[in-house]
């Protein structure tokens, strides 16, 4: 697809986000603002999908396909709405987030077979040893797709993270890329402030990763590069961490660079101004 | 009463490693990983054979829950491995997200439960374990009673799709079940059958019931001696059937008191028929160093401690 075919994909996105907040008055708008060009440049560029006709299929057990774990599931509205204008499940469906009955439960979850969720994510921390064991399976199958899995920066303060982050390059796990969404921010403030994390790069480096960076991780042409950079060092015995340089709450003005939005739904007035700053490109649900 | 006689002792968790030897050469899927214990859970003949599907995962427990969980993505049958405090407690928020509410077919494999791992004391001796994992929708919670049980057990749960915690033990104790029996899950086993009272029994209890069984009988009290290896699903058809004959109930388990199988037994019988009910189980307290059986004795654990409450339950019907 081309960067601009992407790019209306990530505004439609936005809108949906902003909208699916607005509409159960919950959820957390502000790290899914900030990680929509990842996601929309990994399901609709980057990632080997199942298909059928051209049509994304899904299988629980991903077998020769690539797959993608939400590690910080607090940021479900971004992974829903990106499955949905994907094709995995009606976009209509997106007017149920957080509402009783729906399958688009507040974190997501395999639990109501929600067509794209692999595991229940939420609980923070576990995202990167499910997606080390999935990798691992891939090996042991002889299957060639690669693993995503994507992690918030002040989840990088759980110990299991780095139980993982030991796991991966003992067992040569180099069929996973992660990434880190380095938006600086957490539900409590700065990241620095609360509990700073320091140079996660130099900590992913000492732990025998192979790390790289993505300063901009609101452009799609620089988070289309990094993405090729790190498929072109798969293979080579590391697992690779990407760090992803976003803003939290990017593309509406007043929900940027703050950890004010981490967790808070705009009312009527501020979804208004949110939808004057993202263009409708694919019709809204 | 049935004459049990055995002519060897071994570990529950030596059956454990019997069982995963055999799914290493039948089930190509079956992986196994453990931390930092493979000694202690009797993993090395699987290992030997297959090392291409042993993952060592270290000291690191949280993660092989979710390491587990990932590869059940993929088709494979991981068996994570360790003491049963790090299986359970202190994994617990892995399992109930990673494993249980995503519906993984991860089996949870935990050896040296309860207070029978002896002298390493009450940090190892978990006797809440059963009581966290029951809680847990969709887990299937097994506590066989010796190594030929247990290795049934073992070779079972693969064949079953769904999580399951397979709890195990450290201490020899008598072989007294059949080596090709059939294991069925959720399947009471009746050990023997009698009138005048019911002992149900899991685990390292079940031979501890046995004996208090024939102790009983020179009494003249007819015991009936029922083996629930399977604590969730419960069969409670067994049960029921059990108490309309002899109308009192002792349930035996090493596990606390609170939350273990003498709670699931109650609430079968609240809903369905009241019954006098004894519990043998620790008192609500932690354990503490000393040999299996010292500490079976000081806990109210032992043959004696059974015959007590069978006396106790038969004299409140």
């Amino acid at each position: 697809m081309e960067i601009e075919q992407l790019e209306k994909v990530a505004s439609q996105v936005r809108r949906d986000i902003v909208r699916m907040v607005h509409g159960c008055q919950s959820g957390h708008p502000g790290g899914s603002l900030g990680c929509t060009e990842l996601l929309v440049a990994l399901y609709f560029e980057r990632m080997k999908l199942k298909e059928n006709d051209g049509k994304v299929v899904f299988d629980m057990n991903g077998k020769d396909e690539d797959l993608f774990f939400l590690s910080n599931g607090h940021i479900s509205p971004v992974w829903y709405s990106v499955l949905a204008r994907k094709g995995y499940f009606p976009v209509s469906e997106l007017a149920t987030f957080r509402k009783l009955n729906s399958r688009l439960q507040g974190h997501p979850t395999t639990h109501e077979h929600l067509e794209g969720i692999r595991i229940a994510s939420g609980s923070l921390g576990q995202g990167l040893s499910v997606a080390l064991g999935a990798a691992t399976a891939k090996k042991l199958n002889n299957d060639k797709g690669t693993v995503y899995v994507l992690m918030g920066d002040g989840e990088q303060q759980e110990g299991q993270v780095w139980e993982a982050a030991t796991f991966a390059p003992h067992h040569q796990v180099d069929n996973l890329i992660a990434f880190i969404d380095l938006n600086g921010q957490q539900i409590d403030g700065p990241t620095v402030k609360v509990m700073n994390n320091r140079d996660l790069g130099a900590k992913y480096e000492a732990f025998g990763w192979e790390v790289i960076s993505i300063e901009e991780g609101n452009d799609m042409a620089a988070v289309l590069k990094g993405l090729y950079e790190a498929k072109g060092r798969l293979g080579h015995g590391r697992p690779i961490m990407v760090l992803l340089h976003t803003g939290m709450g990017y593309g509406v003005d007043f929900m940027m660079g703050s950890h004010k939005w981490h967790g808070v739904a705009p009312n009527d007035e501020q979804l208004a101004a949110a939808l004057a700053q993202l263009d409708e490109t694919l019709g809204d649900y | 009463m049935k004459k049990y006689t055995f002519t060897e002792k071994k570990d529950t968790r030596s059956g454990f490693g019997a069982g995963m030897h055999v799914l290493g050469q039948q089930n190509p899927n079956v992986v196994a990983l453990c931390a930092d214990l493979v000694g202690s859970l009797k993993l090395e003949p699987f290992i030997k054979e297959n090392p291409e599907r042993f993952i060592q995962c270290g000291i690191s427990e949280a993660n092989m829950i979710g390491v587990s969980a990932g590869l059940t993505i993929g088709g494979k049958i991981p068996f994570a491995t360790t003491f049963a405090n790090f299986a359970t407690g202190r994994v617990y928020d892995q399992i109930r997200q990673s494993v249980a509410y995503s519906n993984k077919n991860v089996k949870i494999c935990a050896s040296h439960a309860g207070l029978t791992l002896g002298e390493d004391g009450a940090t190892h001796q978990i006797l809440e374990d059963i009581g966290m994992m029951k809680m847990l929708p969709g887990m299937t919670v097994i506590n066989p009673c010796d190594y030929n049980q247990t290795k049934a057990a073992t070779i079972a749960i693969a064949d079953y799709d769904g999580p399951v915690y397979l709890r195990f033990g450290r201490p020899v104790i008598p072989i007294f079940t059949d080596p090709d029996q059939k294991f069925e899950i959720g399947k009471a086993w009746m050990v023997n059958e009698g009138t005048d009272v019911s002992i149900i029994a899991t685990g390292h209890m079940v031979w501890e019931a046995i004996q208090a069984g024939e102790i009983l009988e020179a009494e003249g009290i007819n015991a009936e001696i029922i083996n629930i290896h399977t604590i969730k699903p419960l069969d409670e058809e067994a049960i029921l059937k059990s108490v309309e004959k002899t109308g009192c109930v002792v349930t035996a388990e090493e596990h606390n008191r609170i939350g273990g199988l003498g709670d699931s037994v109650a609430q079968v019988l609240v809903k369905n028929k009241l019954v006098p009910q004894e519990y043998v189980a620790v008192n609500d307290s932690f354990g503490e160093s000393g040999t299996p059986a010292q500490l079976l004795e000081k806990y109210g654990l032992d043959a004696k401690h059974i015959v007590e409450a069978a006396k106790r339950a038969i004299a409140r019907k």
